[in-house]
């Protein structure tokens, strides 16, 4: 599996460090009446077969964190863009 | 038919020609008490203690593709009930008891060798952890010993007892421990469940979950609508998937692991020994062949094949154990999809939709939960309620935070 970090170029996945999924958003609130949100955001996972947004940590390499766009039954790798840029494109409410 | 040395001398004499087929291949009625969903180990045991605990043979096995074609037939054949924590040694000694007849009880060969599990340790730390771990053991009534590394030495002679950074400095063993050829188990408990009257369905994928008024009616599948009263999850890597199918999402992530056998060697390892300054798992199979693993790949995927870094980075650790592998060719290598759950425990429950039964988050733990897996799942679904083995695996404890988290690594499904 080959990564096409934004900073590096094409990269080897040896060099990347994978999080998760990145569709989950953190709770803004500490209220105790969020906790079904917090769990939500904790333990649960679509666990989608197919197209998956993911936060990866470029860990051998620019140290950057990417939101990388793969396909979890062939791993295919789409694409990957800087974990900013993803949020920015997030909060303009535009889906990557 | 009873299998026996008779049987066999008696089909020998015929050239061995007359043999039946060990299950039939059934069409499926059109409802059932209970539908389990997965063929593989999980879903067969479960089948088969439903018929032979519970009396109940109105059930139907609905495997997507051949019988035992996942994670039953891809592990490396490990069984052991060597836990830490409460919920978890109970349970995986049950299962240890259980593996210890089953050959008996299903009367099928499964070649379960009791061969002995050594844990290699590498610093005093993880030596003094291996003596709470082997006394938590045998609190619970399971045996351990812990060995010096001149008891390791007598045993294993070949291991790289003064590797540099890793000095084996002692063992947590196992005895009763060891392995089972796993095509084998799934074929036991298939042909066990099907002389008691279940019907064992193949290529039959189940496509949607018919819930109305928060009860379950039955499944949609490529060959049709089934219907059934209670329905049992047992999907392993695709438990995401089919759990969709009713509305639920599920503390689970679905990762690839890899495992790898070796050119056939003359007797080498005798027993099953584990690395523990990485991750990294060997036996011999009675074929000769080394059967090993190591680590998750770290990523999601459905794709039951792994990238090259972490064969490397497995071999790499099997040869700061095993010096002497450097020799060796492997011959193989495969991937299965593990079912990860956020705290690396599973989950046999009932679900809040009535009727719906969910075995999941097995991680990559679940060859030697086998036995004791289906003997509770059938326990919750006979009678809906948790057996105290399973009490601990509650789908809510995450919600509640009773997380049984063996290697305390918290939500970080590719950590566990």
């Amino acid at each position: 599996m080959l990564i096409p970090c934004p900073h590096c170029g094409t990269r080897p996945v040896e060099e990347f460090t994978f999080l998760g999924d990145a569709k989950p958003e953190r709770p803004s609130s500490i209220d105790p009446e969020t906790m079904d949100q917090w769990f939500d955001y904790v333990y649960l996972r679509d666990n989608p077969k197919g197209r998956y947004d993911e936060y990866v940590h470029h860990s051998g390499g620019c140290r950057a964190w990417l939101v990388v766009s793969r396909n979890t039954e062939t791993h295919e790798v789409r694409g990957a863009i800087a974990a900013r840029d993803w949020a920015k494109k997030q909060q303009k409410g535009g889906k990557s | 038919m009873k299998y026996s040395v008779f049987s066999l001398l008696r089909y020998s004499l015929s050239g061995h020609k007359n043999w039946t087929p060990a299950w039939r291949e059934p069409q499926p009625k059109k409802d059932y008490d209970i539908i389990i969903v997965g063929g593989g180990g999980h879903g067969l045991s479960t089948a088969y203690y439903l018929a032979k605990e519970h009396g109940l043979t109105n059930v139907a096995v609905l495997e997507k593709g051949w019988l035992g074609s996942g994670n039953i037939g891809r592990n490396t054949t490990i069984i052991r009930s060597n836990y830490l924590l409460p919920g978890n040694n109970p349970f995986y000694e049950w299962s240890m008891k259980l593996w210890e007849g089953l050959e008996q009880d299903f009367n099928f060969n499964a070649m379960v060798s009791q061969r002995g599990v050594l844990n290699l340790c590498h610093t005093d730390p993880q030596r003094d952890a291996f003596a709470r771990r082997g006394n938590a053991m045998r609190i619970d009534g399971v045996d351990a010993e812990l060995l010096d590394a001149h008891a390791v030495r007598e045993m294993y002679p070949f291991l790289d007892f003064e590797n540099a950074r890793f000095p084996i400095k002692g063992g947590l063993l196992q005895r009763r421990g060891g392995t089972v050829r796993h095509d084998a188990v799934a074929w036991g408990y298939a042909r066990g469940a099907d002389h008691r009257g279940v019907d064992i369905i193949q290529n039959c994928e189940v496509t949607g979950i018919r819930v109305e008024k928060g009860k379950v009616l039955g499944v949609e599948t490529n060959r049709g609508f089934i219907g059934c009263r209670k329905l049992g999850l047992a999907a392993a890597g695709n438990s995401s998937e089919v759990a969709a199918m009713a509305g639920m999402r599920l503390p689970v992530e679905s990762h690839v692991l890899q495992a790898f056998v070796s050119e056939g060697l003359k007797p080498y390892i005798d027993g099953v020994i584990t690395f523990g300054a990485g991750h990294f798992y060997v036996s011999q199979s009675d074929k000769g062949g080394l059967v090993f693993g190591g680590d998750l790949d770290g990523y999601n995927s459905y794709a039951r094949r792994g990238n090259l870094p972490m064969v490397e980075h497995v071999i790499e650790a099997g040869v700061a154990m095993i010096p002497g592998l450097a020799r060796v060719r492997v011959l193989r290598s495969w991937g299965g999809i593990m079912d990860m759950s956020m705290d690396g425990s599973p989950i046999i429950d009932k679900t809040p939709i009535d009727g719906l039964y969910l075995n999941t988050g097995w991680c990559y733990g679940g060859f030697k939960a086998t036995p004791a897996s289906g003997w509770c799942f059938a326990w919750t679904i006979a009678k809906n309620e948790r057996h105290k083995l399973n009490d601990a695996y509650r789908l809510d404890r995450f919600r509640r935070g009773y997380m049984i988290d063996e290697k305390g690594q918290g939500a970080t499904p590719n950590l566990h």
